[in-house]
């Protein structure tokens, strides 16, 4: 089966994810979505390997919700929570993104090329093999990173704006790692969120996934791999031990 | 979780309510159908030094006598007629729209310094407030509210939004949470020049209604986004502030922010919490505040509710979602989520 390709105007997002779990029950592994706009929970829980979504125009909310294997690529901005508790797959957002971004992400990855809204990689998780990863070109709102458990977070301040200048940044994380290009002010630091300068081996572990980046958007990687980064951790092994639990 | 959209035209180059029906609609996973509404400025031309009353009447037989009575006890009704409506099956018709072009007479309230504006506010708070088969759920003049319970295309489609030409558009799809849906519970809520609509909820609606009602509003709506309104009325209109200042007392810096200001900033961040601090408004929120020049959005200090804002020409649009504007405008451009508390503002040129 070769491309197909649907025209999303004016259908409901029920049936336009019938007609996609359809196609891919069929075997078919590259799919085209014109005209979507404000469709929510388009390709949510569908399973598949090596199948493609390109989604051209501005989906809804809630993309690729529960999603475990596919990749979306969408050409336009995409609403509040894409990657809303991914399993595995890749989201390629040649855009911005809202609020929420990769929200309790459990694996696979996120690339968004412009900016990302409040509490970006809120609850991402992750489990032996399964650590997800959400990359950001541009620059994050507040709350980047709240309440983290797991996963890998990069925002790498491309569009002349520093990742992150709000507060906030990792407030009860409690695992995963927020990476970002420079640092973040002190003042930014969220709650039970400490920042450090990357050791070498770090480094050597993210600098492939930057480069992937620069190379699904077409960025020159150079100047990526040569800049330094901060990374943002919780403070302490269990820093809200006391706030919630009593022993 | 509601939906909320508002446009306006800088230059007051009018709008038919066609695309805002449309955008709200795109936006119905954010209601339950229970409650939808769309105010808009420059409809009413040709009375536009009158104030345009819109009333829900229970019965008219019973309930038009006493509210005209009242009406003519505090100046002139100068036309009035049924609001034009077109049945719709998925809609309770459960109150007859009624509209009223009203000119009061300041001559009855001689202490005040805006003596018709406060006898409009005067009426509404009596009439709402005493619950009497009427209820006047839109008070400003060449502008008008027209909301129900229903879903945004019935409410559209009963009230012909068609039909009406703005400059400048609110509209709201609601989905209650902690009240019941009624008619008079929808969005935008009005008084005089202000509407405002409203997505998320106002947890300290208690402390802010207990303040607003010690200057003489009266919170009759069962529901907290009217508080809303008279606080924008009374900030703005009655103490003189401007739309910025008021919303910085409704969503304030934290005080440690305040702390890093310049000492300047500090004084006055200071004194707008301490004097406003039961003004200030706690909960989860985005919302649009539209007065006849000016189209304001801003959400809580944390952002618990989203905002997106846009531009193309001459218009604004603030809204829940860069979809629901991409229906008004496919390629509106400068797109983007104002901060948390920082007021989005669009002005008339003129």
């Amino acid at each position: 089966m070769g491309a197909v390709h649907i025209n999303a105007k004016d259908i409901h997002y029920t049936q336009l994810n019938e007609q996609i779990r359809t196609i891919v029950a069929r075997g078919g592994k590259e799919i085209i979505l014109d005209n979507i706009l404000g469709q929510r929970f388009i390709a949510d829980g569908l399973r598949g390997e090596n199948v493609t979504i390109t989604i051209n125009g501005v989906p809804g909310g809630d993309l690729a919700m529960f999603m475990s294997g596919p990749t979306i690529i969408v050409h336009g901005n995409a609403d509040h929570a894409p990657g809303n508790t991914m399993d595995k797959g890749t989201v390629i957002i040649h855009g911005s993104a809202g609020d929420a971004v990769a929200h309790s992400m459990r694996g696979g990855r996120i690339y968004v090329r412009d900016n990302i809204g409040y509490r970006g990689g809120i609850h991402m998780k992750q489990y032996m093999g399964k650590r997800p990863i959400l990359v950001v070109g541009g620059s994050a709102q507040a709350f980047l990173g709240e309440y983290m458990a797991g996963g890998l977070l990069i925002v790498l301040g491309l569009n002349d704006a520093a990742p992150v200048s709000e507060r906030g940044v990792g407030s009860g994380i409690h695992g995963g790692e927020i990476i970002v290009r420079g640092e973040v002010e002190e003042k930014y630091l969220g709650m039970g969120a400490k920042q450090q300068p990357l050791t070498s081996e770090q480094r050597a572990e993210i600098l492939p996934v930057i480069e992937d980046f620069a190379r699904v958007f077409n960025i020159d990687k150079e100047p990526l791999l040569a800049a330094e980064y901060s990374r943002i951790i919780p403070a302490h092994a269990r820093p809200f031990a006391n706030k919630y639990t009593w022993e | 979780m509601c939906g909320i959209i508002g446009v306006i035209d800088r230059r007051r180059q009018l709008m038919d309510g066609t695309k805002i029906k449309e955008a709200l609609a795109s936006m119905n996973e954010r209601g339950s159908g229970e409650g939808a509404g769309y105010v808009a400025y420059g409809i009413y031309p040709e009375y536009k030094e009158y104030y345009a009353l819109h009333v829900f009447f229970d019965h008219i037989r019973e309930h038009k006598v006493p509210l005209e009575d009242l009406l003519e006890k505090w100046g002139t009704i100068v036309h009035d007629e049924q609001i034009k409506t077109c049945e719709q099956p998925n809609l309770r018709k459960v109150h007859t729209p009624w509209r009223y072009f009203f000119r009061p007479d300041p001559t009855l309230m001689p202490k005040s310094t805006t003596p018709e504006e406060d006898i409009i506010t005067h009426l509404v708070m009596k009439v709402n407030s005493e619950r009497n088969g009427a209820l006047i759920f839109s008070s400003g003049k060449n502008l008008g509210v027209f909301k129900a319970a229903g879903w945004p295309e019935d409410v559209a489609n009963f009230y012909r939004i068609q039909d009406y030409k703005g400059y400048l558009w609110l509209a709201h799809n609601r989905y209650p949470t902690n009240t019941a849906g009624w008619w008079g519970g929808a969005h935008p809520f009005n008084l005089l020049d202000w509407s405002v609509v409203h997505n998320g909820e106002i947890t300290s609606y208690g402390t802010n209604r207990r303040y607003i009602e010690s200057f003489g509003y009266k919170c009759t709506m069962y529901t907290d986004t009217e508080v809303v309104a008279y606080l924008v009325d009374l900030l703005v209109r009655k103490h003189g502030l401007s739309e910025k200042m008021a919303v910085r007392a409704f969503a304030p810096p934290f005080w440690e922010d305040i702390d890093r200001m310049p000492a300047k900033e500090q004084e006055l961040n200071r004194a707008i919490r301490l004097t406003y601090g039961s003004a200030m408004m706690n909960g989860p929120f985005a919302i649009c505040v539209a007065n006849e020049n000016t189209l304001v959005g801003f959400t809580d200090r944390i952002k618990l509710r989203p905002l997106v804002v846009g531009e193309s020409g001459d218009r604004l649009f603030i809204s829940s979602e860069e979809a629901a504007i991409r229906r008004i405008d496919k390629d509106v451009g400068n797109i983007f989520m104002p901060k948390a508390g920082e007021p989005v503002i669009g002005r008339v040129y003129v």
